[in-house]
């Protein structure tokens, strides 16, 4: 049997074209992208080698700082509202909605499959305030709240708010899914246990859900994470990182930098510093939380 | 995580009923007051949420149907006067709207068709074949995963520069195709633990070659995990906005996304009829898809993250 699965020839036919899309199209940028990051130019203008100067120009950057700063802010609020309130769903569902809630899971995540394109234009129409008040100005006005009315996507907080508060109702339901999940896995004696001795409402969540709940949360929060320090779509076509550069992340500054500057070396070190700040975040989460379990 | 569709799964929390819910109900010392907000202030919460997530939907398809005269005389939450149709084919032919649905399918589907026969020869070398450095190819894979796509945007541009590939779909093909293989690979190999090794021996004992074990006996066995993996990376592959966006700029060639971000920069300020409608075009694939096959696309999607 063995010498059957070891078929060199058939192992080599099977992984072969799979193994040579991915170096081609995925390895091999990658490296490609790293090699970028010691170079000015483009392909257009051609390349001058410059060593480290890209990497130490990131830290004096202030554009750069400030899309760091932005892409910081966003991921904290959108990662912590998609974790807490996919929490709350998921305890909505397993202790109040219980058997009923199987429609209300499927509405509440059906948001994530749309394309963010849509969704942005959706709310783009929901705040828009010219020619005509969008859902949002036009209720402001109809309850008196006139002072309120005006073009949210022009102010850089409200148009932060209104990203964050998009990308949270996107996928609110996606994370409340996946921690439900884990909330079913939970043995009902336990719960049951736990409120004989007493431990009710947010005792409970303390010491009970929390606790058991912490290492899918701890996955959850990572890549709830990877995700929104990643996010392009939803800025580019709700805000185009506008007004000004105010609500620029990372990912849009890198394109901008690359596309519209033509600097290629300079972009791919921001894309460098991307994937670094992934990591990094990833590593310090799992250790924080490792320390946790054992404490 | 199977066990998130499962249906009447909350009926394990059966016995942890109410989360002491009654006992304050209790306590209160019978306030028939109090009991009823006790149930009224959840089931506000649920109604509130459910209204949350909906009805942005519901105004986005009433507007769509709506004549632009309707906009500045009635209200904007107000119901429509009638069906007004004339939106949906001034989006589809003057918005283009049907070419860029074409445009999208041609980017996806063959991307999803290559991407799924890779992974899945792929996913059999890699759990059921025996052979050295497969751990290895695996972790190479995998690390895929983690990738942001910006790693690979400007080197990938380069070379379709080069190729003469930029503003042809054959570039989306091969990016999608490529970029989905990590997941697709992971999830796969995942399944496969599951197909039980007997079976496949007592088939090479009738004779079978390895390619009929892979083709015949354990490619049946996850055809489930390929359409869930499938649905998992249509949705990747339908809403990517970053790939079509950098590669493709020519007006005829823009897939559903860029086409839809094109669309409204021209359309967007004046005609919200129009624009409405074009929105919900682009929502309705993937609606369609969701409604018919949602509990599935729910275990791929969380699936999908968890393990990742």
């Amino acid at each position: 049997m063995d010498r059957f699965l070891g078929n060199r020839r058939a192992v080599v036919l099977l992984i072969a074209p799979a193994l040579a899309v991915y170096t081609l199209v995925l390895l091999v940028p990658i490296l490609w992208s790293v090699a970028y990051s010691f170079f000015k130019g483009s392909p257009i203008t051609g390349f001058k080698y410059v060593g480290f100067a890209n990497f130490t120009e990131l830290v004096r950057d202030p554009a750069f700082l400030q899309a760091l700063e932005v892409s910081l802010k966003y991921a904290v609020a959108v990662t912590s509202g998609q974790i807490v309130l996919g929490l709350l769903l998921a305890m909505m569902y397993h202790f109040y909605l219980k058997r009923a809630s199987s429609l209300v899971r499927t509405l509440v995540f059906f948001p994530i499959v749309l394309p963010t394109v849509a969704v942005a234009q959706l709310f783009v129409k929901l705040f828009e305030v010219a020619p005509r008040n969008g859902l949002v100005n036009a209720a402001l006005q109809a309850v008196g709240m006139t002072s309120w009315v005006h073009d949210w996507l022009a102010s850089p907080t409200s148009a932060l708010g209104i990203l964050v508060g998009m990308d949270i109702w996107r996928a609110m339901g996606f994370y409340g899914v996946l921690l439900y999940a884990g909330l079913v896995d939970v043995p009902a004696e336990i719960f049951e246990a736990a409120r004989i001795d007493g431990a009710t409402g947010w005792r409970l969540v303390r010491h009970i859900v929390m606790p058991l709940m912490t290492p899918l949360i701890v996955s959850a929060t990572i890549f709830s994470l990877n995700g929104t320090l990643k996010v392009f779509d939803s800025v580019l076509a709700l805000t185009n990182g506008g007004p000004g550069s105010t609500t620029t992340p990372l990912t849009l500054y890198m394109y901008n930098t690359a596309f519209t500057y033509g600097d290629y070396g300079y972009g791919s070190t921001i894309a460098m510093a991307l994937t670094v700040l992934c990591l990094v975040v990833t590593v310090i989460i799992f250790r924080t939380a490792r320390k946790d379990v054992r404490a | 995580m199977s066990t998130v569709t499962k249906p009447g799964a909350g009926a394990t929390s059966g016995a942890g009923r109410g989360l002491g819910e009654r006992r304050r109900g209790q306590r209160a010392g019978g306030g028939v007051v109090a009991g009823h907000l006790r149930r009224l202030v959840p089931r506000l919460a649920v109604t509130i949420l459910v209204l949350v997530e909906v009805l942005p939907l519901v105004w986005l398809v009433m507007s769509s149907l709506k004549t632009n005269a309707e906009f500045y005389t009635r209200s904007v939450w107000s119901l429509p006067e009638g069906f007004y149709w004339h939106n949906y084919v001034s989006a589809l032919t003057t918005g283009s709207m049907a070419l860029y649905l074409r445009n999208s399918a041609i980017a996806t589907l063959p991307a999803l068709a290559l991407m799924l026969l890779l992974s899945v020869a792929a996913g059999f070398a890699l759990e059921i074949m025996r052979w050295r450095g497969r751990d290895m190819v695996l972790l190479l894979f995998l690390s895929g995963i983690m990738v942001p796509a910006q790693m690979i945007l400007l080197p990938l541009f380069t070379i379709y520069f080069k190729l003469n590939l930029v503003n042809n779909l054959a570039s989306l093909v091969i990016t999608y195709t490529a970029y989905g293989l990590p997941l697709s690979i992971f999830l796969l190999v995942a399944y496969y633990k599951a197909v039980p090794r007997e079976l496949l021996e007592s088939a090479t004992c009738d004779g079978a070659s390895i390619y009929r074990v892979f083709w015949q006996i354990s490619l049946p066995m996850v055809r489930n995990a390929i359409v869930t993996v499938g649905l998992v990376e249509f949705f990747f592959c339908w809403n990517d906005l970053l790939f079509s966006y950098t590669f493709i700029s020519t007006g005829s060639r823009l897939t559903v996304q860029t086409g839809l971000l094109s669309f409204v920069g021209q359309y967007g300020e004046v005609s919200w009829g129009p624009t409405f409608a074009a929105v919900c075009i682009a929502v309705f694939p993937t609606l369609v898809i969701y409604l018919l096959l949602n509990q599935r696309i729910v275990k791929g999607l969380t699936a999908g993250s968890i393990k990742g």
